[in-house]
């Protein structure tokens, strides 16, 4: 099968309110016309080991995620493989998956963290109103930075972060 | 002057572990304690929701294992609408087993060679910058191949029996709600190399023995490590067999004298109790023939080994009889033993997912039965991790009125912190310097039981753990995250 350039991996619990933010961003992008012709789309509770392999096959890859305490609106910026590993099964930073996918398959994509600010985190799939029109500016800069041809240099700051 | 050593969250997250070491002045161990900050919201949040909302709702608690959520409130469901435990039809059931045995596996792979694995390789007291996973891709990449190949496999078990990644709906009150499609089937029995069940059963061998071979060159750290006598329990099949689906359930104590006896789990409050302890926000359940101080127990791989009287599937019944033998048949004590426990599992559960694919029922078209309905019911599952319970009541309206969950990892809270305990007394009383080994041993104990500590949310900038060592007066001399 082949692949387009980029995919978008939104990650969290639905369930959780403000947790959902990942995955609803990346629902958004598989139901958007254009973005959907340039992205793959994989959504999950969490990153797991076997998205290495998946993200193996992409020129770039942009992990979505709710925050807990990052800039608001969103912060996007470029992450690098670094081991962060975790006394758990229950987390996997995408930094780690990033390291596990240069080890294993020797491929190292260009990678995005775009960290959606979140505030409620309680059991319901209702998100915040804050949430939802932080993920709705999260959107439209993707949109940008997509139409910009994958290239985030019109819009970031001086940090590599951007603050809306 | 007295200090206190604390692995402890840094965020209000529900279900992330503490661990509290109090040492005297001569740094003795005084005391410890392993808390868990369990989510206890849930029973009050379905409250007033529809039954048959419940198999989908429960996916909200736990994104690490929701299929087992999943499955028990189907099972409670099956009751409710009046089909029963054992009610469902052939097809229903062997689909359901199915999702299971495909998430056990998954479940299984990943702690062993994301968690397990790199502690064996390269030793618990090993620099933390190469015990890892990252570092078993370097050192031994095919086996970190294998793992990511085999959690892929359980996960694409998982997808295309509950029918969606998130929050799937697969199975429903009195059944399920889609077959096995011939395609589908195929790609699990006749895949390419490695993404098929063949492969799958090879390399579980593999583990297997890597553990065995592992455990014969360190076998005074593997037996001896956390060791300590308790009481088992799980579900068994109705002849004793391992059956990670449905069962009675049956308890054991050390020695191996049978404790419940084969008894039905929808009366599961009759034989057990939750204690609270002022201290911690989880339970502790305890068998109540026993009473609260003598009737705590095991649950997960180790427990079901002891329970079973035989594994139904051949290459795991193999491995089974040398496990068993090792004890001399008697129930297994060993912490450590938990990993060999697990990867008997895998093994079987790749078995086991072999002869569904072979199953002809998995094509057949009932998918659900319907029945009498009733007011309450009780779904007990095998989740990767030990026994699960969901207990439901509805009222006339069809609204859940009442919903109890006695989840894998309170079952295990006790041996939980009998596990720090040996550790803190044994590898960290009288020494002057807590090291990060010192420190690992503890997280290796708890490891052995894979909690489940974080299972709500996983946003960004909720750490899982962090490491605290505290004077008596409360200073934080020394801090590290993970």
């Amino acid at each position: 099968m082949k692949h387009k350039r980029c995919i978008v991996i939104g990650y969290g619990n639905p369930g959780r309110q403000d947790d959902a933010l990942g995955i609803e961003f990346a629902l958004r992008v598989e139901k958007d016309k254009h973005l959907s012709m340039l992205c793959d789309v994989h959504y999950d509770y969490q990153l797991n080991i076997e998205d290495s392999l998946t993200i193996s096959e992409y020129e770039i890859v942009v992990f979505v995620d709710a925050s807990l305490d990052g800039e608001q609106p969103f912060a996007f910026e470029r992450i690098s493989p670094s081991l962060k590993i975790s006394f758990t099964t229950h987390s996997l930073s995408a930094e780690s998956l990033l390291a596990l996918c240069e080890e294993l398959y020797r491929k190292s994509p260009i990678a995005y963290m775009l960290a959606i600010r979140g505030y409620e985190w309680n059991l319901g799939s209702e998100m915040t109103s804050e949430a939802a029109e932080n993920l709705l500016k999260a959107f439209r800069y993707f949109n940008r930075f997509v139409s910009n041809g994958f290239c985030e240099s019109e819009v970031t700051c001086s940090r590599g972060v951007l603050f809306h | 002057m007295a200090r206190k050593i604390t692995i402890e969250p840094v965020t209000r997250v529900e279900g992330h572990g503490k661990v509290t070491i109090q040492l005297d002045p001569h740094n003795n161990v005084i005391d410890s304690r392993f808390h868990i900050v369990e989510f206890r919201g849930f029973e009050r949040f379905v409250q007033g929701r529809p039954y048959w909302e419940a198999p989908v709702l429960v996916q909200r608690l736990c994104g690490i294992c929701p299929v087992s959520h999943h499955l028990a409130a189907a099972k409670a469901m099956d009751v409710i609408v009046g089909v029963g435990p054992n009610g469902l039809s052939p097809t229903a059931e062997k689909m359901r087993r199915l999702m299971h045995y495909g998430q056990m596996f998954q479940s299984h792979a990943l702690h062993f060679f994301h968690l397990v694995s790199p502690d064996l390789l390269f030793g618990i007291d090993a620099d933390p910058s190469i015990r890892n996973v990252i570092g078993v891709a370097i050192k031994h990449p095919d086996l970190a191949v294998q793992g990511v190949m085999m959690r892929k496999f359980g996960q694409e078990i998982i997808k295309v029996t509950a029918g969606k990644k998130i929050h799937g709906t697969g199975a429903i009150p009195g059944g399920i709600n889609k077959n096995l499609s011939i395609a589908e089937r195929d790609e699990f029995l006749k895949g390419a190399d490695p993404l098929n069940v063949k492969k799958m059963i090879e390399w579980s061998l593999a583990a297997v023995n890597l553990f065995k071979d592992y455990h014969k060159k360190n076998k005074d750290f593997i037996d001896n490590f956390a060791a300590f006598p308790s009481n088992h329990l799980s579900l068994v099949r109705k002849d004793g067999a391992l059956d990670l689906y449905h069962g009675v359930l049956r308890a054991v104590d050390a020695e191996g004298k049978k404790i419940l006896n084969d008894v039905d789990y929808q009366d599961y409050l009759k034989y057990i109790g939750e204690e609270v302890r002022s201290w911690s926000y989880m339970k502790f359940p305890y068998i109540k023939s026993l009473g609260k101080k003598d009737g705590w127990y095991r649950v997960g791989p180790l427990a079901r080994l002891n329970t079973v009287d035989f594994i139904p599937t051949k290459l795991a019944q193999k491995e089974f009889e040398e496990f068993k033998a090792y004890t001399k048949g008697k129930p297994n004590n060993m912490s450590m033993h938990m990993h060999w426990a697990r990867l008997i599992e895998l093994l079987h559960s790749a078995e086991v997912i072999e002869e569904l694919l072979n199953d002809p029922d998995l094509q057949k078209d009932e998918l659900v039965r319907k029945g009498k309905k009733v007011k309450e019911g009780v779904g007990l599952i095998e989740a990767p991790r030990g026994t699960l319970f969901h207990h439901y009541r509805i009222n006339d309206n069809d609204q859940i009125e009442m919903a109890n969950l006695i989840v894998s990892t309170t079952n295990n809270n006790e041996p939980m912190n009998r596990a720090v305990n040996w550790v803190a007394v044994n590898q960290l009383s009288g020494k002057k310097e807590i090291t990060e080994g010192m420190l690992n041993a503890v997280e290796v104990a708890i490891r052995a039981y894979d909690p489940c500590l974080s299972c709500a949310t996983h946003a960004l900038g909720k750490m899982p753990l962090s490491v605290s060592l505290v004077d008596a007066d409360g200073n934080v001399i020394d801090k590290k995250e993970k």
